[in-house]
């Protein structure tokens, strides 16, 4: 469990990142803190790691505070995956992914043997293993970065818009796996973005931020696109446009479901679990 | 076009590769004084560099320092250590100004190699949990060495041209031909010896092209020198 306690911080060039920011991240869920740029859900995603610390207000990790823990032994302890990957360009796949259990002090044998471990887990080819990252697809990389942050087997993961720099196919597919893995590691994941929709497909928590890391609303997919807490909220996900209001209209090719625009978003289908 | 020849022929001569000044001897001062200035400069700017190159505190005294440097004549400032220091200890004046000249090149070779690597990159490390100390070892010094070698060799190239007026302050190397030959009026002298530093300067340049390229880390295209 992670828990953000009258959370705020002021940056050098005084712009105040988090106002009094107060929530708690369950353990083996995964949280989606989600808003537009500058609304500091980057920074609050860092204070868990101590790349940034709080002006005032404590971050604390099964009521321990992080402030407490030497920086660099949280670091290695926490899952960290990035936007663009964030790769050593001068290390292979494999030493990239092993980096952490170097540095936590596996022999590089060992080390190597995990890192092929976790190419598999991620869906990589071992093929791969000795390729540097300026030879692989954004979509590879993103997997080596998510690999490299698995590790040393943290129980935080730590996801800075790990999925805005790909295509909207390999995005998917990386949703899809992200959501395999999770359900088969169970994580505590804190997952960073700026698209709703990527938020309710990914999170069993999403906390909507405004400038300030204001919470507008915090809660399932479920509950706040079935109760927007305000009209900003509703604005945000859609509600007002009508896209999260689908009804059934009845075609020649079957039941469709269809939002307030009148665009076919789906199809209706008997069984649910077919997704 | 005789001046030439002349030059090739005094080069040539069985008579210059004999002896307590044989040219053979020259070039090996020559190298020796390069590679001892160009060894303590590095012991000093090296490690400044890359500290300022890490921390980025200290980048504008680095370029103050390095602009200033470079823009110092080294015979002058030669003459001037001379006056300083006294007659006596004419060497060490030397080897004070190869030093100096040195240093320029190799700080600014140091700290851009470390400023050239991706922030992002930086962050990454850092966030993985490496220790400061990690990140400059395993990060910044071997994804910067590329233009610290590029810093290398334009103080190498420098230092072992400028060297020649160390025949001046009684340290030997190639400029004494050249200086004899002035005090003399024997131009072929002059000109042969001036191409032996010309030719060493180019030889050390292109090896140190050849290192410049193999130390690119792989993985890594070369950077634009």
């Amino acid at each position: 469990m992670i828990e953000y306690t009258h959370v705020s911080k002021r940056f050098a060039d005084g712009t105040e990142a988090v106002k009094d920011f107060n929530l708690v991240i369950p353990s083996r869920k995964l949280t989606v803190l989600v808003g537009s740029s500058g609304c500091g859900k980057t920074t609050l995603l860092r204070m868990v790691n101590r790349m940034v610390e709080p002006t005032s207000g404590t971050v604390s990790i099964d009521g321990d505070n992080v402030a407490g823990r030497p920086a660099v032994t949280l670091r290695r302890h926490i899952g960290y995956v990035m936007q663009n990957a964030g790769l050593l360009p001068h290390f292979t796949v494999a030493r990239n992914i092993a980096t952490v259990p170097r540095l936590l002090g596996s022999s590089r044998r060992a080390a190597h043997a995990r890192a092929l471990e976790l190419m598999d887990l991620v869906g990589l080819d071992p093929a791969i293993a000795e390729r540097y990252p300026s030879q692989l697809s954004g979509g590879q990389q993103q997997r080596v970065g998510v690999a490299r942050a698995l590790a040393a087997d943290p129980d935080i993961l730590l996801m800075d818009e790990p999925f805005g720099a790909v295509d909207p196919i390999v995005r998917a597919e990386l949703q899809r796996e992200l959501s395999r893995l999770q359900h088969e590691l169970g994580k505590t994941v804190v997952f960073v973005t700026h698209d709703i929709d990527e938020a309710f497909l990914l999170g069993d928590q999403v906390a909507i931020l405004t400038a300030g890391a204001h919470i507008e609303q915090v809660g399932s997919a479920n509950a706040i696109i079935g109760h927007p807490a305000n009209d900003f909220v509703a604005e945000f996900i859609g509600a007002e446009h009508g896209s999260r209001a689908l009804h059934i209209r009845e075609t020649g090719t079957g039941r469709m479901l269809v939002d307030g625009n009148g665009r076919t978003r789906g199809v209706l289908v008997e069984d649910g679990s077919a997704a | 076009m005789k001046l030439v020849s002349d030059a090739m022929s005094w080069l040539f001569a069985p008579a210059q590769w004999q002896g307590a000044d044989a040219l053979s001897l020259l070039l090996f001062q020559q190298l020796y004084l390069t590679a001892m200035a160009i060894a303590i400069a590095s012991a000093i700017a090296i490690p400044a560099g890359w500290a300022i190159g890490h921390t980025g505190r200290g980048r504008e005294i680095a370029v103050a320092i390095s602009g200033a440097a470079r823009a110092v004549p080294s015979f002058g400032l030669l003459i001037l250590l001379v006056l300083l220091l006294g007659v006596l200890r004419k060497p060490a004046a030397g080897g004070i100004t190869f030093v100096l000249l040195a240093i320029p090149s190799l700080l600014a070779g140091a700290y851009t190699g470390c400023e050239a690597v991706d922030r992002s990159v930086i962050d990454a490390a850092r966030a993985t949990g490496m220790s400061e100390w990690q990140i400059l070892r395993k990060v910044e010094i071997p994804l910067g060495l590329p233009l610290l070698v590029g810093g290398l060799r334009s103080a190498v190239l420098q230092v072992v041209s400028t060297v020649t007026i160390a025949a001046y302050v009684n340290l030997g190397g190639l400029g004494l031909p050249i200086i004899t030959g002035i005090a003399l009026q024997r131009y072929d002298m002059v000109l042969g010896g001036s191409l032996v530093v010309a030719l060493l300067a180019l030889a050390l340049d292109a090896l140190l092209a050849i290192i410049q390229r193999a130390v690119a880390p792989k993985g890594v295209l070369r950077p634009a020198s």
